[in-house]
């Protein structure tokens, strides 16, 4: 017998989910015009993967397999994944990638709901530190054409030197941190190939269309403005208060914020409920560390992009900062809440 | 314009009020036989004033009202008692209880009906005509009218936004009878010494407002104003109307009076208007039929009226598979559609699959925040799901589970489908039973250590005269030894004790004999202290 409320308001985890995956493809859209097909395959080779990989465990755990498989949670994390991953990544890096995610990350701590980290990201600081050199390799941006990068994707030989290149962030810090070079932001910037008007060549508009995305997420209230505004917010404080002090070491906001996972991070991953925090305050205390870790890994680190690390190090901070930041129960002074 | 204030969270469900709040409340016929229960209020139970055979008039006390907190019960219409005996009751646990079984004559003659002008006789009289007319929150919570309006208060609140939605029974009452409301309100206002009345009406029943507002100005009350407020639910929540009418949030733990205000459900002003100006007392309700019905509607329905009879009058639809009492976002589901109509029942809503659809199966929680965003207590559901589950009721009620109303507002968002409220309904009775059990264990500990102690003294005190009397036989035949003695050689021991000034000589071996016996008993009793205390911390550490 079922008790009070008698009506519930339509929603469903799986709507959540596909309006999340709806909300990636304008970023997708962007991402094929400037950087090929190949992302297209990713995509469904870390689907496909993702789904079995999810039935597979379902099954030996004994719980129901269509409904979880149905959820759209398994295809989110293969899209953020096949994202974050390099285009022309081989198959089997996205695969392992996406058995991480799911067998490790998502089901060893109990399933969906449960895990403490972002799937995704577990999958992509565990391969980054595993395979830095092919979690690095980034197809030049004018060379788009679908056949090499298949053969880059599912062919052994990798002859690659003719078609990749460094990811903006990576070029950017390889020249800053080179003494010889003895180059300023703003030459390297203007001159460089990889680099565009805003961010990075290509991934500017990459970057607008997960903007895009995100914005459509807040109006149909999937996610709250807290976490982007504060991680967009803290970004650009950050960048822009360094740049203006010492503008031939460190790059401006802009730079930041349409280059690599920045905008991915704030509207799609930072926003993950399960691994991220759940009070109002708490999300922008979250966002904010993440912002604040992201723009110190990229400044200072050894890696191209610190978006992964910074929401797995907040991660690990969010049972705190959620049990710290809990909101004033109605009619009670700020005192009493626990 | 009226400053009105936001209370937090809030849900819109479709409010589906339209088919019943166009029908006319109509007078719903007298059944074969009417159950009254005796148990009329949220507090307690009424002392059975009648036996079976008895014939008795409407209106007429069956059950007078026990204690402060008790209500009176009437018979609800002229008839015979056929019976006394056990019957369930509208209870999610179909719990029975004594109830009059009364066969109406069809007479509804009326016993003695005596008008009070309530401004001119004394405020006590007025209350006792409340709880004697067995007035308790016809709102749903049935709490005594007479002892919510002891407090002294500057505003007065009436309740008509009727959040939940389907209901229509408190709409009509205003529409149709809001003169009364008014003068009911005026009543209380009196007792209570409010400054101002405020009527709050969702803004969804514009109707119910301006008849309302119609018979404000007829009756010419300057202090008395009719409130629109925003339809959200639960705005008819006691907290939320108060919230969203004067600003004041009240904690859990602490009542309307102690920040000034006080809030009644209009049905129940309309009633306390009833028994005072007419000398009625409250013998029936309007009962709203909403849902899975042939004919909705509004029926005003004799207290005690089999919840079959009602539902007859609006023809459940076929496929009608439960009834609930109450609306859609807390009522229950009604075990037994034998259990009579009581004060408290303000809807009986028929359920099919179709009109509300059976959940989809429950999901785990993703932690994404809308229960948050929708609990108007701000509180965090999800925490206390986790706690709950957990079954971490310590943690639980420092996440202020108490402060939950299950209005259920976070399940009714919730989109893993987590019937949230059934989790926080299990954790608060877990946590009130652990208390009762804490309680019985605690007195029975008291009570063992008493027995212990008891029993130590006891044996103590046993100990301590064995040893006097030893001491005594001990002395007695030291004195005969001596006497003895003394008499053998009188001179040097006589002038041992002589060089003593304390003792005399004839005192001398009593004394000493009891100060012997002073000092087994001392030993005695200092062994029973030993012993007590190692009873005593073992008592504690088996504790």
């Amino acid at each position: 017998m079922h008790s009070s409320p008698h009506i519930l308001k339509p929603a469903s985890v799986r709507s959540v989910m596909l309006k999340v995956l709806v909300a990636l493809l304008p970023g997708i859209v962007a991402y094929v015009w400037f950087f090929g097909a190949a992302i297209l395959v990713q995509l469904a080779l870390a689907s496909v993967a993702a789904l079995l990989a999810e039935a597979l465990v379902l099954k030996a755990r004994g719980k129901p397999i269509r409904i979880f498989l149905t959820d759209g949670s398994a295809l989110v994390t293969a899209w953020l994944i096949a994202l974050t991953f390099p285009p022309i990544a081989p198959w089997w890096l996205t695969v392992v990638g996406v058995l991480l995610a799911i067998v490790v990350a998502k089901h060893l701590f109990g399933g969906l709901g449960q895990n403490p980290f972002n799937p995704a990201m577990v999958a992509f600081c565990a391969l980054i530190v595993a395979y830095p050199q092919l979690m690095s390799q980034w197809p030049r941006a004018e060379l788009n054409a679908l056949g090499p990068m298949l053969q880059a994707i599912f062919g052994g030989d990798r002859q690659l030197d003719a078609m990749i290149m460094a990811t903006p962030l990576d070029a950017l810090r390889t020249v800053l941190r080179d003494p010889e070079q003895n180059a300023s932001i703003a030459g390297i910037l203007g001159s460089h190939a990889t680099f565009g008007n805003v961010g990075g060549r290509g991934w500017e508009w990459v970057a607008a269309g997960y903007l895009l995305g995100g914005l459509w997420l807040l109006q149909q209230r999937i996610i709250t403005w807290h976490v982007p505004v504060a991680f967009i917010v803290t970004l650009t404080v950050i960048a822009t208060g360094f740049n203006v002090a010492m503008p031939e070491r460190f790059v401006g906001a802009n730079f930041h914020l349409f280059t690599g996972g920045a905008m991915l991070g704030a509207f799609f991953i930072a926003t993950d409920p399960v691994s991220g925090a759940t009070t109002p305050l708490g999300k922008l205390i979250f966002a904010a560390g993440a912002a604040l870790l992201t723009w110190i890994i990229r400044s200072f680190g050894a890696y191209p992009d610190g978006m992964a690390f910074a929401i797995l190090l907040m991660n690990l901070f969010v049972p705190l900062i959620d049990m710290g930041t809990q909101p004033k129960v109605f009619g009670h002074d700020r005192k009493s809440a626990p | 314009m009226f400053e009105l204030f936001r209370f937090p969270g809030g849900v819109k469900p479709v409010s589906n009020k339209q088919s019943s709040a166009d029908a006319a409340i109509v007078a719903a016929p007298l059944p074969d036989l009417l159950v009254v229960p005796f148990r009329q209020s949220a507090t307690g139970s009424a002392t059975i004033q009648i036996q079976a055979g008895d014939r008795v008039l409407k209106g007429q006390i069956i059950g007078a009202a026990e204690g402060a907190f008790g209500t009176t019960v009437h018979a609800p219409t002229s008839g015979t008692v056929r019976a006394l005996e056990s019957r369930p009751l509208p209870h999610p646990s179909g719990l029975a209880a004594p109830c009059a079984i009364i066969e109406p004559d069809g007479a509804e003659r009326w016993i003695e009906r005596v008008p009070l002008d309530p401004f001119v006789c004394d405020p006590a009289l007025v209350r006792a005509r409340i709880r004697d007319a067995g007035i308790v929150g016809l709102g749903g919570a049935a709490f005594p009218s007479h002892v919510k309006a002891q407090a002294s208060i500057d505003t007065l609140i009436l309740n008509g936004a009727e959040c939940e939605p389907w209901i229509t029974c408190d709409d009509r009452l205003m529409r149709e009878r809001a003169a009364d409301i008014v003068a009911g309100g005026a009543i209380v206002r009196h007792l209570m010494g409010a400054r101002r009345v405020l009527i709050g009406v969702e803004d969804n029943k514009p109707e119910a407002a301006a008849a309302l507002r119609a018979a404000v100005k007829t009756a010419g009350h300057n202090d008395m104003q009719v409130v629109g407020v925003p339809t959200l639910y639960p705005a008819g929540g006691e907290k939320q109307l108060i919230r969203v009418l004067t600003g004041i949030e009240i904690p859990y733990g602490k009542l309307g009076p102690d920040f000034g205000v006080q809030c009644f459900n209009v049905g129940t002003v309309y009633a306390v208007a009833r028994a005072v100006l007419y000398g009625e007392a409250l013998v029936a309700r309007i009962v709203t039929l909403a849902g899975n019905y042939a004919t909705p509607g509004n029926h005003e329905v004799p207290i005690g009226t089999p919840i079959d009879a009602l539902l007859a009058l609006g023809q459940p639809k076929a496929d009608t598979d439960r009834i609930v009492m109450g609306g859609p976002m807390m009522g229950f589901v009604v075990p037994d559609t034998g259990v009579p109509v009581v004060k408290a029942t303000n809807c009986l809503l028929a359920m099919s699959p179709a009109l509300f659809p059976p959940p989809e199966p429950e999901m785990p929680c993703i932690r994404c925040g809308a229960c948050t965003r929708a609990c108007p207590m701000v509180l965090q559901p999800h925490e206390l799901y986790w706690f709950a589950r957990a079954k971490n009721f310590g943690k639980a009620q420092e996440y202020h589970l108490f402060d939950c109303i299950e209005c259920g507002c976070c399940a009714y968002v919730c989109p893993s489908r987590i019937p949230l409220v059934d989790y926080y309904r299990f954790a608060k009775s877990e946590i009130r039973a652990r208390e009762r059990d804490r309680i019985a264990a605690d007195r029975a500990r008291e009570r063992h250590e008493f027995r212990q102690y008891r029993e130590e003294r006891e044996k103590a005190e046993k100990a301590a005269k064995l040893a006097a009397k030893a001491a005594e036989t001990k002395a007695k035949l030291a004195q005969e030894e001596a006497l003895k003695a003394t008499a053998d050689t009188a001179g040097p021991k006589a002038d041992v004790t002589a060089e003593n000034p304390l003792l005399g000589t004839d005192a001398t071996a009593q004394s000493g004999a009891s100060t012997a016996a002073d000092k087994l008993a001392l030993i005695a009793a200092a062994q029973a202290r030993v012993a007590a205390k190692q009873a005593a911390q073992e008592s504690k550490d088996s504790a």
